[in-house]
């Protein structure tokens, strides 16, 4: 009998034994992917249980967590709508966004770099408290940009160009984070069906490109640097100045924007008049001329196609290809199916105005632990030359000619020289146009790079040009920041 | 071999009272003999109701934040039964295996700890259930009955007179959930007793009824079906006639599962009777029939009864939306305890830390899921650990003892138990389908406790006569 009895008794140990494997497989192996299973709500409780860190805006709150009765126990709360774009929401029904989405783990500790007070809070029993995040947003330049934008649908972009720190991201309308933030699932699920019901569709970032807006005009500072880089053109050289151009292969002609000549009558324009008047018509030359792979090429090394991680990622801006020599035309001053975000052209006027050179552009200062230990500091960071610092002082002299003297005058700041470009882009037969600025100021030493862009024509139609709405929104942004 | 050894020893020396020498002799026997298991099984159960008493205090600490005098509702009648068991073994059993108590009072105290954590979450919720309270009064009526059972059962061996008497009484606790009016239906397995409100599962009981027949009915047999009978390609079958209570108990686990839809229970009784008849007759055939019938039988059912077929599939593809979102055998409850064991890790949440109250019936069918989530993997393998170990206290009597009825008594109790912690926690674990049994010792539910102690008890029982024979066999060569 004892010879059944030991293989019974083996038997009995593979049963156990496959308990103890099927269990390790659970909750050691596999315990990653099951606790980041869809269907698994507990990493929800979980980051509700630890206090999460607070998010600063230049020592001014902008989100944090109260304690409350609940189950919860910890209730978010927002400092007001306009930074909706900056830190996103934090939900119990709806998930993350924003910064509360891409910090998630330094917010609830969860962080490898708070490791040790990990352990602390393991073996005291102390709750875990998340880390705070020390965003590079000025308060005054964020409100100064909320407010510039009013009731228009649209995003503002301003960053330091020498530090790639973002100073204001707005994108409008914002919302009300709270009204997600709230713990009834029911109420917070209602709340945000009615977002997404508002036509204007509240919860998309504008600035970063939740949409990519038609650039228009301000994409010709793209062309006209390309051009320089060659080393075949300067910003006296002299392009054709007829009254309507013929798209190649086309019978279609194009007009510059007041259907007359470029500046002045003369039979040729020089490509900084060009600019400062906004022509169409020598841009479209001149992008003949350079071919649509130079434009590309230079498109690309001012991040077009990139996608950048401020954290939170943004949408790669778009220059197309494999276009024939009419689409090149149309895509030399911004139109066809060029696509940018507020991001991209801030960070294009950020480059021009630090010489050529690309900073990585960034909202956080820094993360900061409970006990005020720094977790992470974030540096500037270059991402290399967009253009020879050449090119970018020519380019610069002829934004401050279009603000100055051109048809950008709207960007003007008393006492201040400011190097701006205004765009207005078409969307197609009878649609509203697109309305932008994007430039920086003080020429001579650049403390802000600044991008506006409208939607919707601003509410006019047809009848909105960049000048008239999207420039004087500029204008505060860059007052805010120069303290004017 | 019948009546206890004390009780022999007793009259022995009444009958040698004449000569004061012998009087000395068989005193100073008796005391030698005695004591040494019985203290260190003394001091492992002070050393479980320290334990206890700390994770009674860790609960209420991590959830009420606060001691409270409850505490001691939950603590002293278990202690005091347990040191009170203790007492009578060493009274009525002195040489009975001194591991077993202290293992089946650890983990019958954990679970009550776990239940208390798990209803102070539902109440929070406004639940009124008290299971932990429960638990405790069922704990107690089942140390009660195991020390009844040492107490009044002087030798297993008496067992012996009434095999068919079980097999009965066995078979009718088996089939009763089927009867009407009595019988009851959760979560689609029809296995309980509904009486005056108070619910049972009789299923339990029928477990021990069940192993004292085989016992009894295989030591009995076991030579006609090793061996006489006609050879049918190179086969020796038994006779019919000594394979019918066979037959009976095959189809009595097929009506289980057909009837009471629950391919657990039905793999218990089958289990445990082929490992029985194995050891009995040391004929591997009867292991592989009996599981190609077995097997052959769960395929039609799983084939033609949806019940059977859907338990499959949810446990092949838990994660399917199809089977989360079921209405019938959904694979809810399953996902749940997996994310639940997932949460807790290597280390756990820590008692009280975890949300075990997330997953349906955490304090029955998913105690171990809620364990899993709160001491984590480790706190599982103690757990598997404490089973193993009591399980193994178990074969070492069937190896050691040399009287077939009671080796094969301990092999049948010792195997239905692992068997059903096999089935149980590898139902939770994915390791099989999950079936309506409960985790011995550790889960809410009364018939549970009962069965499982009463087993204990047996054990205990059966290892008293064990330490006293290898000397009377020394004594004889």
């Amino acid at each position: 009998m004892n010879r059944e009895l030991k293989r019974v008794t083996i038997l009995i140990f593979s049963m156990f034994l496959s308990l103890l494997i099927a269990g390790s497989l659970i909750q050691f192996v596999n315990s990653d992917s099951l606790m980041a299973d869809g269907k698994n709500p507990r990493s929800l409780y979980d980051s509700y249980k630890t206090q999460r860190g607070s998010i600063l805006a230049n020592g001014k709150l902008i989100a944090w967590s109260i304690k409350t009765d609940d189950k919860y126990q910890y209730l978010r709360e927002y400092d007001n709508e306009a930074y909706s774009a900056v830190t996103g929401f934090y939900s119990l029904s709806q998930g993350t966004t924003g910064i509360e989405n891409s910090l998630d783990s330094y917010l609830t500790g969860k962080n490898s770099s708070q490791f040790f007070e990990q352990i602390n809070a393991l073996l005291s029993g102390n709750p875990m408290a998340g880390a705070s995040v020390y965003l590079t947003i000025d308060p005054k330049v964020q409100q100064a940009a909320y407010e510039a934008m009013g009731n228009l649908t649209g995003a503002v972009v301003a960053i330091a160009p020498s530090t790639g720190k973002i100073l204001a991201m707005v994108s409008t309308p914002g919302f009300n984070a709270n009204l997600l933030a709230v713990h009834n699932p029911a109420l917070a699920s209602n709340n945000y069906q009615q977002l997404l019901n508002q036509p204007n569709s509240p919860l998309i970032n504008r600035a970063i490109g939740g949409d990519l807006y038609a650039p228009g005009s301000v994409f010709k500072i793209i062309v006209a640097s390309a051009a320089f880089e060659t080393g075949k053109f300067q910003p006296s050289s002299m392009l054709p100045n007829p009254k309507k151009f013929k798209l190649p292969d086309t019978s279609t002609f194009i007009y510059n924007s007041g259907e007359g000549k470029c500046g002045s009558s003369k039979p040729k324009v020089t490509i900084a008049d060009a600019l400062r008047f906004s022509c169409n018509i020598p841009f479209a030359e001149l992008g003949l001329q350079l071919g649509q792979n130079t434009i590309a090429a230079q498109a690309e090394r001012f991040g077009f196609g990139k996608s950048f991680n401020l954290p939170m990622s943004s949408t790669a801006s778009e220059y197309p290809k494999n276009m024939d020599d009419a689409q090149t035309a149309l895509s030399s001053f911004g139109q066809f199916d060029d696509k940018a975000s507020p991001l991209q052209m801030a960070m294009v006027s950020a480059a021009i105005a630090n010489g050529g050179v690309m900073m990585q552009p960034t909202l956080i200062n820094s993360i900061l632990s409970p006990n005020l230990a720094v977790l992470s500091t974030f540096g500037s960071t270059s991402l290399g030359s967009a253009v020879s610092s050449t090119t970018a002082t020519e380019v610069k002299d002829m934004m401050v000619g279009a603000v100055s003297r051109g048809v950008s005058s709207n960007g003007q700041i008393k006492g201040v020289r400011v190097a701006g470009k205004t765009g207005t882009a078409q969307n197609g037969p009878g649609q509203p146009y697109t309305l932008w600025f994007t430039g920086f100021a003080p020429a001579e030493n650049p403390q802000v790079a600044v991008a506006v862009v409208v939607a919707n024509g601003g509410g006019l139609g047809q009848r909105g040009f960049g000048n008239l709405v999207a420039a004087p929104i500029a204008r505060k942004v860059m007052k805010a920041v120069l303290g004017k | 071999m019948s009546g206890s050894s004390l009780l022999q020893r007793a009259a022995h020396v009444i009958k040698d009272q004449t000569d004061p020498h012998t009087i000395t002799m068989n005193i100073g026997r008796l005391i030698r003999v005695v004591p040494r298991s019985r203290n260190i099984e003394a001091t492992l159960i002070l050393f479980v109701l320290g334990l206890y008493a700390f994770e009674l205090a860790q609960v209420q600490l991590s959830t009420l934040a606060k001691i409270t005098p409850e505490l001691l509702t939950f603590w002293v009648p278990i202690a005091l039964l347990a040191l009170l068991f203790h007492v009578v073994l060493r009274i009525r059993a002195s040489e009975s295996d001194s591991l077993m108590l202290p293992i089946g009072l650890a983990l019958n105290t954990l679970g009550i700890s776990e239940i208390y954590r798990l209803d102070i979450a539902q109440s929070a919720l406004g639940s009124h259930d008290l299971f932990g309270v429960k638990q405790v009064i069922w704990s107690c009526v089942a140390l009660a009955c195991a020390i009844l059972v040492i107490w009044l059962v002087p030798s297993h061996l008496f067992l012996r007179r009434y095999i068919y008497i079980s097999m009965i009484v066995g078979i009718a606790l088996l089939v009763s959930p089927m009867l009407p009016f009595i019988g009851l239906k959760i979560n689609g397995a029809q296995l309980w007793l509904s009486i005056g409100g108070l619910t049972f599962q009789p299923g339990e009981l029928a477990k021990i009824a069940l192993t004292i027949f085989f016992a009894g009915y295989l030591v009995t047999h076991r030579d006609s079906l090793a061996s006489v009978g006609r050879k049918v390609f190179g086969v020796r079958l038994p006779q019919a006639r000594d394979l019918g209570p066979i037959l009976v108990i095959w189809l009595a686990s097929l009506l289980v599962l057909v009837v009471q839809r629950d391919l657990g229970t039905s793999l218990l009784y089958f289990g445990l009777f082929l490992v029985m008849i194995y050891v009995a007759t040391a004929r591997s055939i009867y292991v592989y029939v009996g599981l190609g019938v077995f097997g052959a039988g769960a395929f039609i059912a799983g084939r033609l009864l949806d019940y059977v077929g859907g338990r499959f599939d949810a446990w092949l593809n838990p994660f399917s939306d199809t089977h989360y979102n079921a209405t019938v055998n959904s694979s809810y409850q399953l996902v749940q305890g997996l994310f639940a064991m997932a949460h807790g890790g290597i280390w756990g949440t820590g008692l009280g830390a975890g949300v075990p109250q997330m997953v349906p019936v955490a304090e029955s069918d998913f105690i171990i899921a809620s364990l899993g989530e709160e001491l984590g993997l480790i706190g599982l393998f103690a757990i598997f650990g404490l089973y193993l170990l009591l399980v193994s206290r178990g074969l070492r009597i069937a190896f050691n003892h040399s009287d077939d009825f009671s080796k094969l008594l301990a092999i049948g109790l010792s195997f239905v138990l692992a068997l059903q912690t096999f089935i149980v926690v590898g139902g939770v674990t994915r390791v099989v389908p999950l079936t309506g049994l409960t985790t011995p010792f550790l889960a809410a539910g009364g018939s549970s406790l009962l069965a499982n102690w009463i087993i204990i008890g047996l054990l205990l029982r059966i290892s008293d006569s064990l330490k006293a024979e290898p000397q009377k066999v020394q004594v004889s060569a």
